[in-house]
């Protein structure tokens, strides 16, 4: 117990004293993270608009495969990204493995059909409420589009902040090609597992405590955001 | 009374002809009716007479199975810039009022410099300038009401299609749609308003089409209805009488 209690005050220390190396971990984290939604509800929100609105031959086939992608294992992810960046593959020119841009390409691999299977549904489900008020208005196309966005906001930041929390949390796509090199491709989850698997508890655990406040922190953010909404003329 | 919102006039309604059929079930029948551009029209009929479809097809939101709906000769399609809708159950955005009622003028290309004056106008018409900054959807029954009309004449419509735009209202708010919908008729805009409520079309309407099964049973002026109705549906349906 004695050691716990040391452990979770060297942890706190760590957080509170700035610790370089701390900080470094968790921007690089953030920063490959965030990019990954980014880049994921790019592709993901129009898809996900598309086939909540489009009727077309195959639409039912493609979303089954959307919503199975959901459940990737980001090892497989990771896998198939390394194959992709490495020497032997297609990409490989890029010379891609073992950076950040590598971590952010597996990350978006697994939040785009997030974004894009969760964003349809909400999507879908605002296109049969306000179906008959937007034709009444003459409204088509991609302005329908981005009203049905902009409507499905308070979900749509939700499917966000889902699609953060499964990149933030995920460790084993990023470890297989980002490599978790120090001071270049080292994030929280894997710097977690490293520590811990050194003995070097207080760093992982005050880790783990910052990762906690960010999820805190985010989702509070958006509890903000949603009341500024509200109060701002939103219902 | 305001200052017009548009230039004034309606245009003249040629339907020939008009079936509706859905799902094997023939909602309209052979639908023949004239209407000219001015004064305001009033759609009654009992539950599933095909008032409220009929509506949506003159609109354009539904497409005939066969017959023809002409608005001052051109095709419904081409007609419907100039119409306006209101749906029973209005479905607001998740704005304020008036950014409601600036999407509508958004959606129609009316310059953002415009906006802000017609933007009063409209919710001076509806009388509804201190709930501008409210959020729409929290509104009263009679006031989103108020809203989805100052939303449809935000597209500068010359022919304002209503579907009863008061059911469900308590006797207060009826006033104040009904004062609205004058107005707006007062103003020059061709009104077709569908209502369930006799008194509602008496008090409104200069003519009566009475749908029945699909089918006009009667369209008449309004006195004349009311006093002379021909058919015995439009009799039982004018002292409230139930008919199977």
């Amino acid at each position: 117990m004695p050691a716990l209690v040391e452990v979770v005050s060297l942890a706190i220390g760590l957080i509170f004293d700035g610790d370089r190396n701390l900080y470094e971990i968790v921007a690089l984290s953030l920063r490959v993270s965030c990019s990954a939604v980014l880049i994921g509800a790019a592709l993901g929100l129009p898809l996900g608009a598309l086939l909540a609105i489009r009727r077309f031959p195959g639409r039912g086939g493609v979303i089954t495969v959307i919503n199975a992608l959901m459940g990737l294992p980001p090892v497989v992810v990771g896998l198939f990204v390394y194959l992709l960046f490495s020497n032997v593959g297609p990409l490989g020119w890029l010379r891609l493995l073992y950076s950040p841009a590598a971590m952010i390409v597996a990350q978006t691999l697994l939040v785009a059909p997030i974004l894009c299977a969760l964003s349809r549904q909400t999507l879908a489900d605002l296109n049969r409420e306000y179906d008959e008020p937007l034709r009444a208005l003459g409204v088509s196309g991609w302005r329908r589009v981005a009203t049905l966005l902009y409507e499905g906001r308070h979900a749509l930041i939700t499917v966000g902040l889902a699609a953060f929390g499964r990149a933030i949390a995920e460790v084993g796509a990023v470890i297989i090609v980002g490599g978790n090199i120090n001071h270049v491709t080292r994030v929280m989850t894997t710097a977690i597992a490293l520590e811990t698997s050194r003995g070097d508890l207080a760093l992982a655990l005050a880790l783990g405590l910052v990762l906690l406040l960010i999820a805190l922190a985010v989702n509070a953010g958006a509890g903000l955001l949603g009341r500024s909404l509200r109060v701002s003329g939103d219902d | 009374m305001t200052e017009p919102r548009t230039a004034p006039g309606g245009m003249a309604l040629t339907v020939r002809g008009l079936c509706f059929e859905t799902g094997g079930v023939r909602i309209l029948d052979g639908i023949d009716l004239d209407l000219g551009p001015a004064g305001c029209t009033a759609i009654i009929g009992f539950n599933g007479a095909g008032k409220s479809v009929l509506l949506r097809l003159l609109h354009g939101l539904l497409t005939p199975t066969r017959g023809s709906i002409h608005w001052d000769g051109a095709p419904a399609a081409q007609a419907r810039r100039k119409l306006a809708l209101v749906l029973q159950r209005p479905v607001l955005l998740r704005r304020s009022v008036a950014a409601n009622i600036r999407y509508a003028m958004a959606v129609r290309g009316v310059p953002r410099a415009a906006c802000d004056a017609r933007l009063d106008k409209l919710l001076a018409e509806a009388r509804i300038a201190h709930l501008a900054t409210r959020p729409a959807r929290v509104l009263s029954g009679g006031e989103q009401r108020r809203v989805a009309i100052a939303q449809a004449l935000a597209t500068a419509p010359t022919t304002l299609l209503l579907d009863e735009p008061t059911t469900g209202l308590d006797p207060a708010a009826v006033i104040e749609i009904e004062g609205l919908i004058d107005r707006i008729r007062s103003e020059g805009t061709r009104v077709l308003l569908v209502t369930q409520d006799p008194g509602q079309a008496r008090r409104l309407a200069h003519d009566i089409v009475f749908l029945h099964h699909g089918r006009i049973a009667e369209h008449t002026a309004a006195a004349a209805f009311f006093t002379q109705p021909h058919s015995e549906p439009a009799r039982a349906f004018i002292v409230g009488n139930l008919v199977p």
